[in-house]
C-alpha cells in the first residue's frame, strides 16, 4: 500500500492548480452570469495541453493516467464546475471513447484534433431516453457507403462548442450503434442553449439530426458496439465527475472557512461557534471520504482493474458530499449565502446537477446494487 | 380534541386559492424573470383584504386570527414565494410588530392604510454587523426636542425598494444597547435623509426585493415610537416569535407544490418501459415529503391554535419555522431529483422552487437561531440559562 502522490503527479498538480487560481477562479463569476462558456479559459487550457491530457502521446496528447487527470478535474472544480465538467465531458465521454473504440484510421484523423482542444461530444440522452437509454428513438439507417442519422438528443453537454460528437443512435429494434458525427454538417442542427439552475457556462444543446449522413467509416466500434460505448464512456465520465465534486467540495469548505474566520457576532469570530464547527468537520471527513474513493477508483483504472463499481460509488458519493458541502457552507454564510455577490451561491447551484447528470442518483445506487447482489449471485433489473 | 377548520377559515382558503390559482399563478414565473413584484397582484390582494387579514377589524382587518394568516400564507407560498415574501414581511413582522405593542393612536394612524394594502410595510433589524446577532445593532437615534434623527444602515430589508413605511429598531441609549436601550420608530419613505438601495441580486426570491435602507439624519417626530422607549428589542423579539408560525405555515405549500407536481410527473413519465411511479426509489421519495407534510401541517395549525388562544407558543413557534424550511427544502429538492434534468431547466417551475425555498433556513432568523431559541425553552424548563 502506498497512498502518495508520485513526483510527476505531484507536479501536475502544482501546475493544474497554479492554472486554476490563476485563470479560472477570475472568470468564475462572470462565466455563471454571462452563461457563456468560458472561451478563453478554454483556449488557455489548450494551450496548456489540458484538453488532451489523457490523450496517448502518439496522438498529441500528454498521456497521462486517470489518477492525474483526476487532479486536473479536482483543481478546476475548485474555482468553477462548469470549467471543469466541459473537460470532463471532452476528455473522458468523447476523446478516451474514441480512443478506446476507434480504429488506427479514426484515431489519427480526430485525436490528435482533440488533444489540440477542439471539443468533443457524446450524444445519449433523448427527450423519452434519460436515465434508460435503451429507449432512445434516434435511429441510423444504413445506405449505400453511409449512414443516415435521425432524430432529437437533448442535454447533449458541450453540444454547439464540439466540433466532434459521437451519437448514439438505434441501428435496429434491438440493437445501438455509435456514430462520429462531424458538426459542420448542414444536417445537424443546433437547439438554444436550455437555461438551468447552475452549471450556466456548461454549453448544453439539444442536437437535431436530420436524416444527417455519416460516411460508412465513421462507424465506432463494430456495429451494435452502442450499449458498450456508452457503459464504458459514463463509467469514465463518473469517475471525472466525482473528481468535480471533490473539488466543488474543497471550493465550498473553504469559502465557508473564510467566512466563517471573517464574521463576528457576539463579539467574536463565527468560527467559534459549535454548531458552525460541527459543520466544518463534517464536511471535512466527506471530502477526505471521497477523496480517497476517488483516487481508488482512479487507481483501478490505471491498473487495468475493473473500476465501474468504484467509478459509480465514488460519483453517487461525490454529488451527495459536494450537496452536503455547499448547503452547509451555504448556511454558515447566513444571509450573504443567499445573495448572488458570494461564489457561495453559485457552487450551491451547480453541484445540484452532480446528483442528475452522468446518471442520477437512483440510477447510480440501482447500478451499485446490481453490482454487489449479483456478487451474490441475485440478478436485477430497474 | 378537534382538528377541523371553521367555515370561516374553509372559506377563507377557498378565497385565497381561487385567487392564486386564477390571478397570481399565470405571474408567477413572470414575477420571476423580470426579478419585480407585479402591482396588479399586489393591488386585487389589497381589495381582496389580504393585506390585513390577521389584523382585527377594528384597524380595517380581517380578524382572522393567526389561522387564517397561517392558510393565507400556506396558499400563497404554494404559488408565487416571492409574493408570500413580500406579504409576510409586510403583515407577519411589520405590521404585527405594530399590532403587537404600538399605541392605540399609532395603529389608527398607520393600521388601516397597512390592512389595505394602500401602504406597503417592512421591517428593519438587520444590520450589517448585526445578523444572527441582532442585539449588535449600531443604527443610532438621537434625541433632539420633540423629534429623534436616525443615523445608520438596514440591511437585507424584504420589501425595502417597495415600502411606504418601515418598523426600524434603533439605539436610543447607547450606554444601555439592545438591552433596554433600544427603540422602534415608524418610518415614512418620503422622509428627507432615508433612501433604500436597489434591490439586491439574490439566488431565489426575485420577485420580492431585499434591499439596505440608508438613514441619514432622519427627522421621526416622538409620536412615531412603537411601544415603549427602551423596550423595542422586546418587541421585535416578540413578533419574530410570533413570525415564526406563519413562516412554517409558508413552507407546508412549498412542500406540497412540490409533492403535487412530483405526482403529476410520475404518472406519465415512462422509463424502462412503465410509468417511473412503480420505481420504490420514487415511491420512497413520495412518502417521505407525504409524511413530512403531514407532521408539518399538523405542527403549525396546532401552534397556530395555541396563539390564537393565547397559550404559550415560542418553543413551537421556532419548531415551526426550523422543521418547515428543513421540510421545505427536502421536499423540493426530491421533486427535482425526481424530474432529473427538466427539473434542473429554467424554462421549467421547479428550479424557481428549489431557488426560492433556501432562504427559509436562514432569513428571520437562521435555524441555527432557532435551534437555539428551541434549546433555550427546553433548558429553561429545568432551570439552566444559556447565552448564543
Amino acid at each position: 500500500m502506498d497512498f502518495s502522490l508520485n513526483d510527476e503527479q505531484l507536479m501536475f498538480r502544482d501546475l493544474f492548480r497554479d492554472f486554476a487560481e490563476k485563470e479560472v477562479a477570475k472568470v468564475a463569476e462572470h462565466t455563471d452570469k454571462s452563461e457563456e462558456p468560458p472561451l478563453a479559459v478554454l483556449r488557455k487550457a489548450a494551450a496548456q495541453g489540458f484538453l488532451g491530457a489523457t490523450i496517448p502521446e502518439a496522438y498529441g496528447g500528454a498521456g497521462l493516467d486517470q489518477l492525474t487527470f483526476a487532479l486536473l478535474i479536482e483543481e478546476l472544480a475548485k474555482h468553477c464546475l462548469s470549467t471543469a465538467v466541459t473537460v470532463a465531458v471532452h476528455t473522458s465521454l468523447s476523446a478516451m471513447t474514441l480512443l478506446e473504440f476507434g480504429t488506427e484510421e479514426q484515431k489519427q484523423k480526430y485525436l490528435p484534433f482533440m488533444a489540440s482542444g477542439e471539443l468533443g461530444a457524446l450524444a445519449i440522452t433523448e427527450p423519452e431516453a434519460g436515465s434508460d437509454p435503451g429507449a432512445m428513438q434516434t435511429t441510423a439507417s444504413r445506405v449505400e457507403g453511409a449512414y443516415h442519422l435521425d432524430g432529437v438528443k437533448s442535454w447533449v453537454t458541450n453540444g454547439a462548442l464540439a466540433k466532434i460528437i459521437l451519437v448514439v443512435a438505434r441501428t435496429d429494434a434491438q440493437q445501438l450503434g455509435a456514430f462520429i458525427v462531424e458538426k459542420d454538417s448542414p444536417f445537424v442542427a443546433v437547439g438554444y442553449r436550455e437555461p438551468t439552475l447552475g452549471l450556466r457556462g456548461l454549453d448544453i444543446r439539444t442536437l437535431y439530426l436530420d436524416e444527417a449522413p455519416v460516411p460508412a467509416e465513421n462507424l465506432l466500434g463494430e456495429l451494435n458496439a452502442g450499449r458498450e460505448v456508452v457503459r464504458r464512456a459514463t463509467q469514465r465520465l463518473r469517475l471525472a465527475l466525482a473528481a468535480a465534486a471533490l473539488g466543488a467540495a474543497e471550493g465550498a469548505l473553504a469559502l465557508g472557512i473564510t467566512f466563517a474566520a471573517e464574521r463576528k457576532q457576539f463579539g467574536i469570530q463565527i468560527a467559534h461557534k459549535q454548531a458552525l464547527q460541527n459543520y466544518i468537520a463534517d464536511c471535512s471527513v466527506d471530502i477526505e471520504s471521497l477523496r480517497h474513493l476517488v483516487q481508488y477508483a482512479a487507481w483501478l483504472a490505471d491498473t487495468g482493474q475493473d473500476y465501474g463499481r468504484y467509478a459509480n460509488m465514488a460519483k453517487y458519493l461525490g454529488a451527495r458530499v459536494a450537496k452536503d458541502a455547499a448547503n452547509k457552507m451555504l448556511q454558515i454564510h447566513g444571509g450573504y449565502g443567499f445573495s448572488d455577490e458570494y461564489a457561495i451561491s453559485r457552487i450551491y447551484r451547480d453541484v445540484r446537477a452532480l446528483r442528475v447528470m452522468g446518471g442520477t442518483d437512483e440510477v447510480q445506487r440501482f447500478g451499485i446494487a446490481q453490482d454487489v447482489l449479483g456478487d451474490k449471485g441475485i440478478q436485477i433489473t430497474p | 380534541m378537534d382538528f377541523t377548520f371553521s367555515p370561516e377559515h374553509i372559506a377563507l382558503r377557498r378565497m385565497i386559492r381561487e385567487f392564486c390559482e386564477e390571478e397570481l399563478r399565470p405571474r408567477a414565473k413572470t414575477l420571476d424573470r423580470e426579478g419585480r413584484p407585479d402591482p396588479e397582484v399586489l393591488r386585487l390582494m389589497g381589495e381582496a383584504g389580504f393585506f390585513g387579514v390577521p389584523f382585527s377589524q377594528d384597524y380595517g382587518g380581517m380578524g382572522a386570527g393567526e389561522t387564517g394568516y397561517c392558510i393565507l400564507m400556506e396558499e400563497l407560498n404554494r404559488v408565487c414565494p416571492s409574493t408570500a415574501t413580500i406579504i409576510g414581511a409586510h403583515i407577519g413582522i411589520a405590521a404585527m410588530s405594530m399590532y403587537l405593542d404600538g399605541s392605540p393612536a399609532i395603529k389608527q394612524k398607520y393600521l388601516p392604510d397597512i390592512c389595505a394594502g394602500k401602504k406597503i410595510a417592512a421591517f428593519g433589524l438587520t444590520e450589517p454587523n448585526a445578523g444572527s446577532d441582532a442585539a449588535g445593532i449600531q443604527l443610532r437615534a438621537t434625541l433632539e426636542g420633540d423629534s429623534y434623527f436616525l443615523d445608520g444602515q438596514k440591511m437585507w430589508i424584504t420589501n425595502g425598494p417597495l415600502a411606504d413605511v418601515i418598523m426600524v429598531l434603533a439605539v436610543t441609549d447607547p450606554a444601555l444597547g439592545a438591552r433596554g436601550g433600544a427603540t422602534v420608530f415608524v418610518v415614512e419613505k418620503e422622509w428627507s435623509g432615508f433612501k433604500p438601495g436597489k434591490p439586491e441580486k439574490k439566488m431565489g426570491l426575485h420577485g420580492s426585493p431585499t434591499s439596505v435602507l440608508n438613514f441619514d439624519e432622519v427627522r421621526v417626530p416622538k409620536d412615531n415610537i412603537v411601544g415603549q422607549t427602551g423596550l423595542g428589542f422586546v418587541t421585535f423579539m416578540k413578533t419574530l416569535d410570533i413570525g415564526r408560525v406563519s413562516l412554517g405555515a409558508a413552507t407546508i405549500g412549498g412542500s406540497q407544490a412540490a409533492l403535487d407536481a412530483s405526482l403529476r410527473w410520475v404518472k406519465h413519465r415512462t422509463q424502462f418501459g412503465r410509468p417511473i411511479a412503480n420505481m420504490q426509489s420514487i415511491q420512497f421519495m413520495l412518502a417521505d415529503m407525504a409524511a413530512e407534510i403531514e407532521a408539518l401541517r399538523s405542527l403549525v395549525y396546532r401552534t397556530a391554535w395555541l396563539v390564537d388562544t393565547g397559550r404559550p407558543f415560542v418553543k413551537e413557534a421556532g419548531i415551526c419555522k426550523l422543521l418547515g424550511s428543513e421540510t421545505a427544502s427536502r421536499c423540493i429538492d426530491r421533486a427535482v431529483q425526481i424530474h432529473g434534468a427538466l427539473g434542473l431547466s429554467r424554462d421549467y417551475h421547479l428550479e424557481r422552487g428549489w431557488r426560492d425555498a433556501r432562504i427559509g433556513e436562514i432569513f428571520e432568523g437562521t435555524n441555527e437561531i432557532q435551534r437555539i431559541v428551541i434549546a433555550s425553552e427546553l433548558l429553561q424548563e429545568v432551570g439552566v440559562r444559556i447565552r448564543p
